[in-house]
């Protein structure tokens, strides 16, 4: 089972060239399975968005294609990623990513808010909380998420967002305070963020057309 | 030609020498995934994978190899392996990787590929490899999904929970609940619970092989896998 001799592995260049070869095979068996999985993987990226989407905006509010067209915008110094939903070429939602600190690590959350400023529905994408504590906040575990649903800015009062225990309105779980409290307070930010940037988020403006139908 | 016992390599990766139970090997990714016995089964087939793929391939390159260069071959090997492992399975088994994502790109550092790479795969030829890859992956899955069984029933009442993403639709028949009405055990699933847990499966094993020993006395003893723990 000898094929090349030991003075030839003895030499310096050999095991250099072993090495570039080994490299070469293994970067082209790289490059063929990521040209092959590629477009599955990307498929079920989409499947994943369009089953979230659904989860937060009913079909009624939109009748385009709100995944079609990724926006990533620099706000307050922050860049956040959305989707504008619209109805009859005017945007009667947007699907907002954003985030917010829990009690360890962040919390990813996916807002989405109708174009009067009322809450279509908020899930928690991701997250490192303490489990069977802190991740009561997903959905599989708890309703609570779904209670954001219908809210607004002024539906509760600003004092009303904030869990229980900081005199709000929000539940919040045994054991585990923290993380509602986060949750309330990225979702009130989102709403924020939302009102204040209103005319860009629903392209009221002529200005805001012209540099995002580019 | 030197003669290879298969039932040996086989009965000593998956018991005596197990990889997990024997020789304490794995145990970051094993106490990472091991909160149910879904997760552990799940890693344990991909790492098997992995290792049947990397055994095979550095016992055909085992000629060309020299001492210099041999480690960061087999370390490019096993990455590409578990790079393509990682992408196929996000294709085509999306939601469990959804679950076990963050650990797969972990079998690289998995020392127990290395070291089957090292210490048996690139010292023997293809075929007996390759049952030595097969039988120690099966080894570690069988130490995950026993660890990950045990700490899911104690720590939340449920065996095989979510089994219908990793095995299809069919197998929801084996996600049981033996124990509906109990509250479950959040330390258990903590990974400190993992380490108690594995130190009371271990000290199980330990209680197990000494009723047997007698028996293996009288049989062959001392094989060249065994390596002592104590």
């Amino acid at each position: 089972m000898i094929l090349i001799s030991e003075k030839i592995k003895q030499t310096l260049a050999y095991p250099a060239l072993l090495m570039g070869c080994v490299a070469l095979l293994v970067c082209s068996l790289l490059l063929i399975t990521n040209s092959l999985t590629a477009q599955p993987i990307a498929d079920r990226q989409r499947e994943d968005l369009t089953r979230q989407l659904n989860q937060v905006l009913p079909s009624s509010v939109y009748d385009n294609q709100p995944l079609d067209q990724k926006y990533e915008e620099l706000l307050n110094g922050q860049k956040f990623t959305f989707y504008r939903a619209r109805l009859q070429d005017k945007v009667s939602a947007i699907i907002l990513f954003t985030h917010t600190s829990g009690y360890s690590g962040d919390i990813a959350l996916l807002v989405a808010i109708k174009a009067d400023g009322e809450l279509s529905g908020v899930r928690v994408l991701s997250h490192t909380e303490t489990p069977g504590l802190g991740d009561k906040i997903e959905q599989d575990k708890s309703d609570w998420i779904l209670g954001f649903s219908g809210l607004s800015l002024s539906h509760p009062q600003p004092a009303g967002w904030a869990v229980k225990k900081d005199g709000g309105q929000f539940d919040a779980f045994t054991g585990a305070t923290i993380t509602p409290r986060a949750v309330v307070k990225g979702v009130y930010e989102a709403l924020q963020l939302f009102k204040a940037q209103q005319n860009y988020f629903l392209e009221i403006t002529d200005a805001a057309e012209d540099t995002n139908r580019s | 030609m030197q003669k290879y016992n298969y039932k040996e390599i086989i009965s000593s990766n998956l018991w005596s020498n197990n990889v997990v139970f024997a020789q304490m090997l794995a145990l970051c990714p094993l106490l990472a995934v091991t909160s149910g016995a879904t997760n552990g089964l799940g890693l344990g087939l991909i790492t098997t994978a992995v290792m049947f793929f990397s055994s095979l391939l550095i016992s055909l390159i085992r000629p060309l190899l020299t001492p210099q260069v041999r480690i960061p071959v087999f370390i490019l090997l096993i990455a590409t392996l578990v790079t393509i492992a990682d992408l196929a399975m996000n294709a085509w088994l999306h939601e469990l990787h959804k679950v076990l994502g963050l650990f797969i790109p972990l079998i690289v550092t998995n020392c127990a590929i290395l070291g089957r790479a090292e210490s048996y795969a690139s010292k023997n030829p293809c075929f007996p490899a390759v049952v030595d890859g097969l039988a120690t992956g099966v080894g570690f899955t069988f130490a995950l999904v026993v660890l990950g069984g045990f700490r899911e029933l104690v720590g939340s009442g449920t065996l095989f929970a979510n089994a219908s993403l990793l095995l299809g639709e069919s197998f929801s028949l084996i996600e049981l609940t033996p124990l509906p009405e109990y509250r479950g055990m959040l330390l258990v699933i903590l990974p400190s619970g993992g380490f108690i847990m594995l130190g009371i499966l271990l000290s199980g094993k330990r209680l197990l092989d000494s009723f047997l020993k007698p028996k293996a006395d009288t049989a062959k003893v001392g094989n060249e896998f065994s390596c002592n723990v104590d």
